[in-house]
């Protein structure tokens, strides 16, 4: 039984975003009010926390594009991994440029398909 | 007239000009293609929010009291996978981490002479990738006691326009052909990927990037629900020490 698809009371999941969502988020902002222009950027400290915030994020686009949800789960893994590597390649080719890289990125996912014939 | 702006600021702005202008020009700001490409991405979520079980009342509410995608989605698969409140909100604080140094670089620029604290708390629920981005971009157009007014138009069109796209989105992606559908919600990974690489620092960070993406579907199968928690920590530390080793080769040689 889990949060969405258990037997819980309607208001349940609210509490769950406001505990483990809201707060959690918006007490790192408050911080940075609190410190805004009293911490030193480059310190090890802020690189470390920055490290592992990155790390973190990054697990997760790792986790999207490897299991995820929905239609574009049925398409094949190596598909999935190689349109958006092929996507990246294209941002760092075009000096970073996000719209080349995720047009790049959709344009392989949609040519995968089209090629293995679905 | 006296000056209390800083010299190296470039202020091209009328400073005459009242702050419900300077909203309306960070309305005008939020319209672009950072703005586009956000867009973008919460048609993914709303297509994942749906197929996660999640209501479209759950997915409004969420987004606008978070208003950070990497967090809901976090959120989002730990209520989907059964985790405990606190172990969700263990992994949200990590992944929210990353919004502090964001804010702390921010308030700087916002803050004038006379700017009341509680507005710097209030607006910062509007900081995220896409609006500091935006705001660092053009604050330097901004006569800095309007700066304020600029910010909040920026957020509150972005906040307001991506819970317009949920909406919309939600309803309407069932009917959607599947493909179309797969499309959308690879427009997430993508986004969060280029957004992501494009910020960070240091080189660090992008080690840190590299070995999270592939650590965290490696450990999916192996921990679930702790996941996202064990690869950050792991591939966050090991970019950390390779930092720190390459600072001190900086300093022998």
């Amino acid at each position: 039984m889990t949060v969405l698809h258990g037997d819980v009371a309607w208001w349940w999941p609210y509490v769950f975003i406001v505990l483990a969502g809201w707060l959690p988020t918006d007490v790192w902002r408050w911080a940075g009010v609190a410190l805004g222009g009293r911490l030193d950027e480059t310190s090890r400290w802020m690189v470390l926390v920055r490290c592992v915030a990155t790390a973190l994020v990054a697990a997760v686009i790792g986790n999207l594009v490897v299991y995820p949800q929905g239609p574009l789960g049925d398409l094949p893994v190596a598909l999935r991994i190689g349109a958006l590597a092929a996507g990246f390649a294209a941002y760092l080719l075009a000096g970073k440029r996000m719209i080349a890289g995720i047009l790049t990125a959709e344009a392989a996912l949609f040519a995968g398909v089209l090629l293995s014939g679905a | 007239m006296t000056s209390s702006y800083s010299p190296e600021t470039l202020e091209t702005g009328d400073p005459s000009q009242p702050g419900p202008r300077w909203f309306l020009r960070g309305v005008r700001t939020a319209i672009s293609l950072p703005g586009l490409l956000l867009c973008g991405a919460f048609i993914g979520f709303a297509a994942i929010a749906r197929d996660t079980g999640l209501t479209l009342v759950e997915a409004v509410f969420m987004t606008a009291i978070i208003w950070a995608l990497p967090a809901q989605i976090v959120l989002l698969g730990a209520m989907a996978s059964g985790a405990s409140l606190p172990a969700a909100a263990i992994a949200v604080t990590l992944t929210s981490v990353r919004l502090m140094p964001m804010v702390v670089s921010i308030v700087p620029e916002m803050r004038a002479r006379g700017t009341r604290p509680w507005v710097l708390y209030l607006l910062s629920h509007f900081v995220a990738v896409t609006s500091w981005v935006l705001a660092m971009d053009r604050f330097r157009h901004v006569p800095r006691d309007r700066r304020t007014a600029f910010y909040g138009g920026i957020g509150a069109t972005l906040v307001s326009g991506m819970l317009l796209v949920l909406a919309v989105v939600y309803g309407t992606a069932a009917v959607l052909p599947p493909m179309l559908a797969a499309g959308l919600v690879f427009l997430t990974p993508s986004y969060f990927l280029f957004s992501l690489w494009s910020s960070a620092r240091e080189r660090a960070s992008h080690a840190a990037m590299l070995a999270g993406m592939v650590l965290g579907p490696l450990l999916h199968p192996l921990l679930p629900g702790f996941d996202l928690l064990a690869a950050g920590i792991i591939a966050g530390l090991g970019a950390f020490g390779l930092h720190l080793a390459s600072e001190r080769r900086g300093q022998g040689g």
